[in-house]
């Protein structure tokens, strides 16, 4: 076993099981906080993958800034015990069915496939440059759309938080 | 016995099923913005493992995933907005009790 295949396989034990956490648990807090180990792992695996920028993204957006959002709406929206916070509904049955049909479907195609790489390149040390590159010559109209998409999404949520009526 | 991109690919396959077993059966309304960020994240890995193993040197699967990151920040922003304000209405995060729209 080599050290890379070692480091995936706890990596991606780490992943599942704290997703797995996140459904299981009845707290929403220990969900939050277990959906935070989530995202800690699935960095890890860009790690693995040798996209260093987005393991650096995942890491300042996804663990710090969309968790950080994700307690905030926790706070402000449990007044009492957070005990029996975060349970299940009346379909979970035929969710779970349809869950576990999709991720057999999935799994059996994806074995089933020859995979061919297209290039047979060393994937590149740093990835900084070249994404850097890319988003500023071929996707810089994907990237200005993307910063007035988050401009919109932030007015629209000051908005939608503040209240018709506070106006 | 090496990682391969199958490995990935199925890790990522878990993963979005847990996160859609989470939207599909949750009562709270933010534990189901929880599991759809799980299934972001899950795409997420499918590009940036396909990107390693079919086409490594071009990078355009980590432009999609940071388009995917700014989408799903974006996303969780105006759905968390959202519930704040039902739960200025209605005093509740319950799904189930969110029927008004029902015919």
């Amino acid at each position: 076993m080599t050290v890379e295949s070692f480091v995936f396989w706890i990596l991606a034990l780490l992943t599942i099981g704290s997703a797995l956490g996140v459904i299981v648990f009845r707290n929403l807090v220990h969900s939050a906080l277990y959906m935070v180990l989530t995202f800690v792992g699935v960095a890890g695996l860009y790690v693995l993958l040798y996209a260093d920028f987005l393991a650096a993204v995942q890491i300042l957006v996804y663990a710090g800034a969309i968790a950080i959002l994700i307690v905030f709406g926790v706070m402000l929206t449990q007044r009492r015990d957070m005990q029996e916070t975060n349970t299940f509904g009346k379909l979970s049955p035929i969710s779970g069915l349809v869950a576990f049909c999709l991720v057999a479907v999935i799994s059996l195609s994806v074995v089933q496939t020859n995979w061919v790489a297209l290039s047979d390149q060393a994937p590149p040390d740093s990835t900084v440059d070249l994404v850097a590159g890319l988003m500023m010559t071929n996707y810089v109209v994907p990237f200005e759309v993307a910063a007035i998409l988050l401009l919109v999404a932030m007015i629209g949520a000051i908005i939608l938080a503040k209240g018709e009526r506070s106006r | 016995m090496n990682v391969t991109l199958n490995h990935f690919l199925i890790v990522a396959a878990l993963l979005f099923g847990i996160g859609l077993y989470g939207v599909l059966a949750k009562r709270n309304a933010i534990a189901i913005l929880m599991g759809i960020e799980l299934m972001l994240n899950a795409t997420n890995l499918n590009l940036i493992a396909f990107t390693r193993y079919i086409t490594p040197g071009l990078l355009t699967g980590h432009v999609f995933a940071i388009f995917v990151i700014a989408v799903a920040a974006a996303e969780v922003a105006v759905g968390l907005a959202l519930v704040i304000t039902i739960y200025r209405d209605r005093v509740s995060v319950n799904v189930d009790d969110l029927n008004i729209m029902k015919w």
